[in-house]
């Protein structure tokens, strides 16, 4: 299956690509499945959208597509036919609140 | 002729700040990483070539950045940092247990020797090291699990190993420190450690002068003389004449002692740098005044250096990275801001300019002198 598979730009920039990226998934079309498939391509992107042993998505990272939100589903759950024919895109976001306040400690003391 | 490159981490990316030795002009290139944290960036001494960069975000994590070409070009390396077996648990801000859990790479210390070794100090506060030049980190899990780990609590900036000193002299000596469980030294790369915080007081922990739980915000050492160390805890600056084992305040005439960032001049080894901060609660020099203070006597007696730098109005902070020296014949001195200037000295401090003005806060700041 030919997936597409759409990037926040901090992420577009790490692994190079200008725009959309389209993937070969095979088997079901997951979210775990595609994004195996982008870290195998990519690897620059490996932790960044999950743990790298748990495989958990990181707290500030969304899953849509088809106007439905997958971030809290299993990863396992089976994605829209639209998204496993190419017709949707899979969209991973960085979450619009959250980042600086986890990310900005060095001006504590 | 000599040149010095200055190597800036921000809030929103790295910058390379180039200059020949007289150190009058120079070229800036970045941001690169824009948009990205740059905790730290620093190059290897054995190949100058040679750098790596903390990269990080909330939202997409943490990654490690490797140049061999100065600079111009990065390549993304090993983002790994797994801590050794079951991590366990620290202290909490409210003393309740707190498990273990990795945020960022703060510091990054290349080997003197061997451009593929660094060693990265993390929070929650852990020392990793890569021998394969950034692919793969291993935790050396002795410091973590030193009996003390369990006290450690993290400071208002997180629990951060933020302090990374090889000893030149003997590569298996090592001082770290952490904010908020105070300093540790090794003898012996790393297997095992010991608390050196004998002589730290700090009024805002239950026993002032407890083995652990001090904020210490940075440490210096002249290559010269490893066995004396430079301390600048939240509230004091310290010295000790044996490598730790006990420390002394030489705060003396300084017009506030609490600050972040403290150094010690390339070529005499009792001229040390501090940048006084109000309070823990401003978080800006005092009466609005930016000011270096120089210490000649290794502490105790200071001068304030202000010919340069603003004298009115300004309210910036200075980070504990934040500052470095070059190795020149007249010895170069830069730190950065949050307000984005790095100011740099030619003449040891004597006189101050600014070789970049409005940059993202300055987290960061080291230097390398070129050949």
């Amino acid at each position: 299956m030919s997936v597409r598979v759409l990037l926040p730009a901090h992420l577009r920039n790490l692994a190079g690509v200008g725009g959309e990226v389209v993937l070969q998934v095979e088997g079901l079309v997951t979210v775990r499945a595609v994004l195996d498939a982008l870290e195998a391509r990519y690897p620059m992107l490996l932790g960044t959208l999950r743990d790298h042993v748990t495989k958990q998505r990181r707290p500030f990272v969304r899953f849509f597509a088809c106007e439905e939100d997958f971030s809290m589903e299993s990863p396992d759950v089976v994605l829209p036919e639209a998204v496993a024919s190419g017709k949707e895109p899979f969209l991973v976001v960085g979450a619009i609140a959250g980042g600086r306040h986890r990310s900005s400690s060095q001006g504590a003391s | 002729m000599n040149s010095v490159r200055v190597l800036v981490g921000t809030h929103k990316g790295a910058f390379v700040l180039s200059s020949d030795g007289k150190r009058q002009k120079w070229d800036v290139s970045g941001p690169h990483f824009g948009g990205w944290e740059l905790y730290h960036v620093k190059g290897s001494p054995a190949d100058p070539n040679r750098l790596y960069a903390s990269q990080s975000t909330g939202w997409f994590g943490q990654l490690i950045q490797r140049s061999n070409d100065g600079g111009q070009t990065w390549e993304p390396v090993g983002n790994q940092f797994t801590y050794d077996g079951v991590p366990g648990t620290h202290q909490w801000y409210d003393g309740t247990p707190h498990p273990w859990e990795f945020k960022r790479v703060w510091h990054l210390e290349p080997s003197a020797t061997d451009p593929d070794v660094v060693y990265a100090g993390v929070e929650d506060a852990a020392l990793f090291r890569t021998d394969d030049g950034g692919k793969t980190w291993g935790e050396l899990s002795g410091l973590r699990k030193h009996g003390s780990g369990s006290k450690w609590a993290p400071g208002a900036g997180g629990m951060c190993l933020h302090t990374i000193i090889v000893d030149p002299s003997d590569p298996k000596r090592i001082f770290i420190a952490i904010s908020a469980a105070g300093a540790f030294r090794t003898v012996d790369g790393g297997v095992t450690w010991q608390a050196i915080n004998q002589g730290l007081r700090s009024e805002h922990i239950p026993d002032p002068d407890a083995e652990v739980g001090h904020c210490v915000h940075r440490i210096a050492m002249h290559p010269a003389r490893p066995d004396v160390l430079f301390m600048q805890k939240h509230w004091d600056v310290m010295r000790s004449d044996n490598a730790g084992d006990t420390w002394h305040e030489v705060s003396g005439n300084l017009p506030t002692d609490f600050g972040f960032v403290i150094d010690v001049h390339a070529h005499e080894p009792e001229t040390i740098y501090v940048v006084p901060i109000k309070s823990d609660h401003l978080h800006y020099p005092p009466d609005g005044q930016l000011r270096v203070y120089r210490s000649k006597s290794g502490g105790n007696e200071w001068e304030a250096l202000t010919k340069g730098l603003p004298q009115k109005d300004c309210y910036v902070n200075v980070l504990r990275n934040a500052m470095a020296v070059d190795k020149l014949d007249s010895c170069g001195v830069y730190f950065g801001t949050t307000g984005g200037q790095v100011y740099g000295s030619s003449d040891a401090g004597d006189t101050w300019a600014p070789i970049v003005e409005n940059l993202p806060s300055v987290l960061s700041v080291e230097v390398q002198t070129l050949a």
